[in-house]
């Protein structure tokens, strides 16, 4: 034994005699994850968070949250000697006065992209694998509520260096609030200490943004990993892999490895982005001034859709007992939103209802395998992407020579005439997916070799599949529709009433699939002619 | 060949013969006085004339008009009239002065190739002269703005771009974009790119508001703000992409499509790679 060795052993050994720590760390070192590349899509968002906490950190170095007025005097001349808020002016000191400033600004703006894009990335992933299903559904929640909130960080990080941009978003972002009936225009001047723009209102939401919500995120990101750690991670379906363990490798070392590298690929696509892209370019908006505005103002896209619906909406407002409710803004900036994300919350609990489901799941759905939910999803995202594009109607004109107008309408129509479209068609693309996957079981892969028998007669080799890859395509559930009796045992007709008809529907929807095929059809097809 | 020459001769000789025949003649002295009395006169006359150069200038401004009249009634009157005074698909173009013209056709709107929802930016069909020509009809009908001649374009000396920025986004970005990349309007109809376009053609769509634009006069934007103006746009043309590639100047669109195709298409093939079995 080396000196090393020994010190380094002696070392150990005390730190276990006062914590115990040697077996808890043997126990979750060599703690099992599944191995597939959508596993990674939320460690994209985690490693993300970590680099928005560090270049966020460099940024509040010189950046002055405040709304007093300063004249420019730095380095960017198209500016000089123009009026201004200090935080505008220390932005733009940021970016061409601090040596790296604007290579950070533009990492940190890139990494809040991907932050997003990641969780909705990672949403999806867990959405149409089912991995949201019991024991998951807090996690599910937990999930929801990191989204919303980066909705909320994302944008109050767009807001503050008080560009003519981001004056341009506060300003929509206050007509949404007073747009609430009655209390609207109290919230807005207690958000705003007065009227529009004031000066509190950068330095209130700069508190939020680097104090509060990375706070609340750090919480809430650490129990979501502690919940997967406790829970155990999801898996695909596969030989050896059951509802009651976990195939993979060890954390230590091979994730460790893994995961640690994939933090310096992310923190380097990000830095690459960050180098070559402009993003976010506050010195061509020009400072924040309600009395300007620029053509094609966009939020980011996590929240242009929201932006798209509000482009959409009809000007209906009404007046009563000397109030206005501005239905224009009201249904869809504050209801429309409200209830998407209700219902994507409540999910869990809505399938579970439907399908009647009370078990647990550890192993995955192959989105196919489950018709309904995919196409669910699939629904849910063309909506989503509809109301996104009229979100850039204007960018999108000018750049397909279209008219703004036929755009509107186009997802005035499309928001209510695409996703029904959509359900369907995914949902037939599933049960072709799944048709396609009884073929391969039953009749083998087709090789696309021809060959030519003795008498003359053509056929195509198929190959029969391992066991493994049959198991694969076989080992899904064949759930069974809800039975919900017509009449009780007294006799009295729907005794569950609407709900119980509803629930009847939704279930048989749920449960419409392909068969997958069993022992014996194989069985039968063996030896024969095929 | 031989008799070719001799008859040449005879017939110059002949004609010199004639000449010396008629120096006697009777109303010999009275014709000779009078060639000289018109030569001196007409000598006088240009001589007289050669000073002041009014005159001179006005038969060039009136074959100018000719000119650009003769244009005009090949390439315009359809659209616009015989007499410019316009008609069902194009507007009259009387009193919308010289400054319009040189923008419209020096710009390659008019004449226009298509009915379209606006006329676009395109090359011109007519060289520089053939559109002072059609300015110099146009102008020549009712008084209308000038064309503004490269003497007033002042703007490297006498705009302030600071200035300038802070006009361009309380007057113009609403319509052109921030940066001055243009943006979409109502119906199709689009307020264009700003970049490439000569300071002549700034300054003069200002003063005329060319299609759906506005006219800024000079009580709303004094002729030096004017020039601030150009040279904002002027800079924000030359100004190099400080923060890497611009992706079109054009705000956060261009971004998050970044975002969703390199980025997260970067960073999803790595993890198919991390992920990938070794074999």
């Amino acid at each position: 034994m080396s000196k090393a060795e020994r010190i380094g052993g002696n070392v150990a050994s005390y730190v276990d005699d006062r914590t115990g720590a040697a077996k808890w760390l043997r126990k979750n070192l060599t703690k099992v994850f599944p191995d597939h590349w959508s596993f990674m899509l939320g460690e994209i968002v985690l490693y993300s968070f970590i680099i928005l906490l560090l270049s966020g950190t460099f940024l509040t170095f010189w950046f002055d949250p405040s709304q007093r007025d300063v004249i420019y005097q730095g380095s960017y001349e198209p500016l000089k000697n123009i009026e201004m808020s200090a935080s505008y002016a220390s932005t733009l000191h940021i970016s061409f006065d601090v040596r790296g400033g604007l290579l950070m600004r533009q990492i940190h703006h890139w990494a809040a992209l991907i932050f997003m894009a990641g969780m909705i990335a990672h949403l999806m992933r867990v959405f149409f694998t089912g991995a949201f299903r019991k024991p998951r559904e807090a996690n599910w929640l937990i999930g929801i509520g990191l989204v919303t909130l980066g909705i909320v960080e994302g944008f109050l990080g767009y807001s503050l260096p008080d560009d003519l941009l981001s004056g341009t978003g506060i300003r929509i972002a206050e007509a949404i609030i007073q747009a609430l009936p009655v209390v609207g225009t109290y919230l807005s001047f207690f958000a705003f200490g007065g009227a529009f723009p004031g000066h509190v209102f950068i330095p209130r939401i700069f508190t939020v943004h680097v104090l509060l919500l990375p706070g609340i995120f750090l919480a809430l990101i650490t129990i979501h990993l502690m919940l997967v750690w406790y829970q155990k991670h999801t898996q695909y379906p596969g030989p050896g892999r059951t509802e009651k363990n976990v195939v993979g490798y060890p954390l230590m070392p091979i994730y460790m490895a893994k995961a640690g590298g994939f933090f310096f690929i992310v923190f380097g696509i990000t830095a690459f982005l960050g180098a070559v892209a402009s993003i976010n370019p506050i010195w061509l908006y020009g400072p924040y001034n309600p009395g300007q505005i620029s053509a094609g103002s966009q939020p980011d896209f996590y929240m242009g859709w929201l932006d798209g619906l509000v482009r959409m909406a009809p000007p209906i407002e009404t007046h009563a007992f000397g109030h206005t409710i501005s239905w224009n803004i009201l249904i869809p900036g504050l209801i429309i939103p409200g209830v998407l994300f209700t219902l994507m919350a409540l999910y869990p609990f809505i399938e579970s209802w439907m399908t009647g489901d009370k078990s647990e799941h550890h192993l995955l759905d192959r989105p196919r395998n489950n018709p309904n939910r995919t196409a669910l999803g699939a629904m849910s995202l063309a909506f989503m992407l509809v109301i996104l594009i009229n979100g850039g109607n204007d960018v999108i004109a000018t750049h397909f020579d279209l008219t703004i107008n036929q755009i509107m309408w186009f997802t005035r129509i499309g928001v209510l005439v695409i996703p029904p479209i959509t359900f369907v068609i995914a949902k037939r693309i599933c049960l072709s997916l799944q048709r396609a996957d009884r073929e391969k079981v039953l009749h083998g892969r087709e090789t696309g070799r021809l060959v030519m028998l003795p008498h003359g007669e053509f056929i195509e080799v198929h190959e029969e599949l391992t066991p493994a890859q049959k198991f694969t395509l076989t080992q899904h559930e064949q759930g069974t529709a809800l039975e919900v009796p017509n009449v009780d045992t007294n006799g009295v007709l729907n005794p569950q009433g609407l709900k119980g008809k509803l629930r009847a529907r939704f279930s048989q929807a749920h449960v419409e699939q392909i068969s997958a095929p069993t022992e014996t059809e194989a069985k039968a097809l063996e030896g024969g002619h095929h | 060949m031989e008799i070719g020459k001799k008859l040449k001769k005879i017939k110059f000789s002949s004609g010199v013969k004639k000449l010396s025949r008629y120096r006697r003649h009777r109303f010999a002295g009275p014709a000779l006085l009078v060639v000289a009395l018109i030569s001196l006169g007409a000598t006088f006359q240009v001589a007289s004339a050669l000073p002041s150069t009014t005159k001179m200038e006005t038969t060039a401004q009136s074959t100018l008009i000719e000119e650009g009249k003769r244009i005009f009634a090949q390439g315009c009157s359809s659209c616009h009239g015989l007499n410019a005074e316009g008609g069902g698909i194009a507007p009259s173009l009387i009193g919308v002065g010289a400054a319009s013209v040189d923008f419209q056709v020096g710009t390659g709107r008019m004449p226009m190739a298509d009915m379209s929802q606006q006329a676009m930016r395109k090359t011109p069909i007519y060289n520089a002269e053939q559109t002072a020509a059609l300015a110099a009809y146009v102008a020549s009908l009712a008084p209308g703005p000038d064309v503004i001649n490269e003497a007033q374009l002042t703007y490297e000396r006498d705009g302030n771009t600071a200035q300038g920025g802070e006009l361009f986004r309380t007057n113009c970005a609403m319509c052109h974009n921030f940066a001055g990349q243009g943006g979409a309007l109502t119906q199709g109809k689009y307020a264009p790119t700003l970049m490439g376009v000569d300071a002549r053609h700034i300054y003069e769509a200002m003063i005329t508001g060319p299609q759906s634009m506005p006219v800024f006069s000079d009580k709303t934007i004094t002729p030096e703000e004017k020039l601030s103006i150009i040279k904002w746009i002027k800079a924000a043309e030359n100004e190099p992409n400080l923060g890497g590639a611009s992706l079109g100047r054009v705000g956060p669109v261009t971004e998050g499509l970044l975002v969703w195709s390199l980025g997260l298409g970067l960073l999803i093939g790595i993890a198919v790679w991390l992920t990938a079995k070794a074999r």
